[in-house]
């Protein structure tokens, strides 16, 4: 159909600490990089959808790449910036405005836990002065409940960060690339119980860029094109549990991961049960052990099993975060959605190499959240 | 001992022998919110009035603040050599909100999902006139207190 969207070049920076090297700059490494794979010329490209948190204004970046007159709006919605960006550039698309364009996401960000700017979050100053605005006290206390209510023990959450370092040493972008043993990381500093060092994603440094352009066209760039078919994002309802929140209602309802991810299955015209694989948001192990139900790929409480019996390995039934995800590969916030959505068209064109899926996988779903209560979700077909 | 001061004017009720923290209820539906605020994010209405709560919870969820938060924002020991870990928790008051709290223990042998819980004051740091700053935070309900 000639409103479908193909996703035709990506690009990445590495991921890591990169002294030296603007935000900004990164941004631009991952787009030229974007625009290479695709065959793409910079005053070919018509729009342009980019942001970052800590990184500078994105559209900043034109004075680097040429100044063609695209139309470059700044995209700044938090963990799901570069969701936001894909979104963005998805629509744009698909409404037959344009047709050839690109979705960046780039940051930087200081070392050590994210320091919350309380106004920017509506928060007052006494609840960040008494030592309660960290988004790791979050998810300890999100994971604590959850392990309470759905049975999931401490030993399964070292095998989860075990599972991302391993991926991640076969994957020559991520930052983290030691493997490690379920030991070291259990033993590691408790950070937040029951969290240890190990178990956390930390902020840092990377930009990755995707050329899309309508799907009647993408043979033109790439004999792989990818489709997109669904980009959701959706904000937190009443009643559910999220990062940086004084207090919670009693009643209980399902948080932005669930909404987001049923409209993007509705768009796409199709269940979890049809998806290959999938690269979910890990800001620690927790989350991706929640969001592998939250997303609708197994009951509550089921991960225990499946983790223990290997199906979320890379050879597994059920391929998750096969770049080592958020763990193995920092957050950078602006760019963190974005590189889950390079993974899986790596993934999808049969390039990813030492860590490729076996058995050429068809479908591919990524999964962001963040503060303060946000998700977004892409379904990707070949 | 320090005369105390709290961290923040209209967080809990003061000077009081007995604080209670102050939250906020939605004359429209009814529901509670915590600190005080002028919106329901409930049924998006935007009268609401100002009441007390309990001084007594059970225990919904909980951690342990491992490593000192930065400061700023936060305005305790934050000397790395120095810091004591706290505990942080979700304390469900009156069946009507669950509020977001330090906690007195940060021994997980202590701390148990729907235990009782009744607050008290924690000091935070003594400020340049020399008081002792207090927020407000959980105690296991047979402590007597922190």
């Amino acid at each position: 159909m000639s409103d479908d969207v193909a996703i035709v070049g990506i690009g990445m920076h590495e991921f890591g600490r990169h002294d030296g090297v603007s935000g900004i700059d990164q941004g631009v490494v991952a787009v030229r990089r974007a625009l290479a794979d695709a065959g793409v010329q910079w005053e070919d490209v018509e729009f342009a959808f980019g942001g970052s948190k800590d990184g500078g204004a994105a559209d900043t970046m034109v004075s680097k790449l040429g100044l063609t007159g695209l139309q470059f709006i700044n995209v700044a919605n938090g963990c799901a910036t570069g969701g936001s960006a894909l979104f963005s550039a998805y629509n744009s698309i698909k409404s037959g405005m344009f047709d050839i364009g690109i979705a960046v996401g780039f940051d930087k960000h200081e070392r050590g836990a994210f320091r919350i700017d309380l106004a920017s979050h509506g928060l007052e100053e006494w609840y960040g002065e008494s030592g309660l605005a960290l988004t790791t006290q979050f998810f300890g206390m999100k994971l604590n409940r959850y392990m309470h209510d759905h049975g999931i023990t401490e030993p399964t959450l070292a095998k989860v960060a075990e599972k991302a370092f391993r991926n991640g040493s076969k994957n020559p972008m991520a930052w983290r690339r030691r493997p490690m043993s379920e030991a070291e990381i259990a033993e590691s500093a408790m950070l937040s119980y029951p969290l240890t060092q190990y178990m956390f994603c930390s902020p840092g440094e990377g930009g990755a860029a995707l050329v899309l352009c309508r799907a009647d066209k993408a043979k033109q760039y790439t004999d792989t094109p990818i489709y997109l078919n669904a980009a959701a994002v959706r904000s937190r309802k009443f009643g559910s549990f999220e990062v940086m929140a004084p207090h919670l209602a009693t009643e209980r309802s399902d948080g932005p991961t669930v909404d987001a991810s049923k409209a993007a299955y509705q768009m796409a015209g199709m269940g979890p049960e049809d998806m290959d694989l999938a690269q979910l948001q890990d800001t620690e192990v927790g989350a991706e052990i929640m969001h592998m139900a939250e997303n609708g790929f197994c009951e509550h409480g089921e991960q225990e099993r499946m983790i223990a019996m290997g199906e979320t390995e890379i050879g597994g039934r059920f391929p998750v975060n096969t770049d080592g995800g958020c763990l193995a590969n920092g957050e950078p916030v602006g760019a963190s959605g974005l590189r889950q959505v390079y993974e899986n068209v790596l993934q999808l064109r049969g390039q990813a190499g030492d860590r490729q899926v076996p058995n050429d996988p068809k479908t591919a779903y990524t999964h962001v959240y963040g503060a303060p209560g946000i998700s977004g979700v892409t379904i990707l077909s070949r | 001992m320090a005369n105390q001061v709290p961290v923040a004017e209209g967080v809990f009720t003061w000077p009081s022998e007995e604080p209670r923290l102050l939250a906020s209820r939605c004359t429209a539906c009814g529901n509670h919110m915590f600190p005080i605020q002028q919106d329901c994010p409930k049924c998006s209405g935007s009268s609401t009035e100002r009441v007390e709560l309990g001084r007594t919870g059970t225990l919904w969820t909980w951690t342990i603040q491992g490593y000192p938060p930065k400061s700023p924002p936060y305005a305790g020991d934050d000397d790395p050599v120095t810091f004591e870990p706290f505990g942080v928790g979700y304390v469900e008051i009156d069946g009507i909100v669950r509020v977001e709290s330090r906690l007195t223990t940060a021994d997980r042998d202590e701390l148990e999902i729907g235990m009782e819980l009744e607050m008290v004051l924690d000091p935070l740091y003594i400020n340049d006139d020399g008081d002792e700053v207090v927020t407000f935070a959980f105690a296991p309900a047979n402590s007597g207190g922190a």
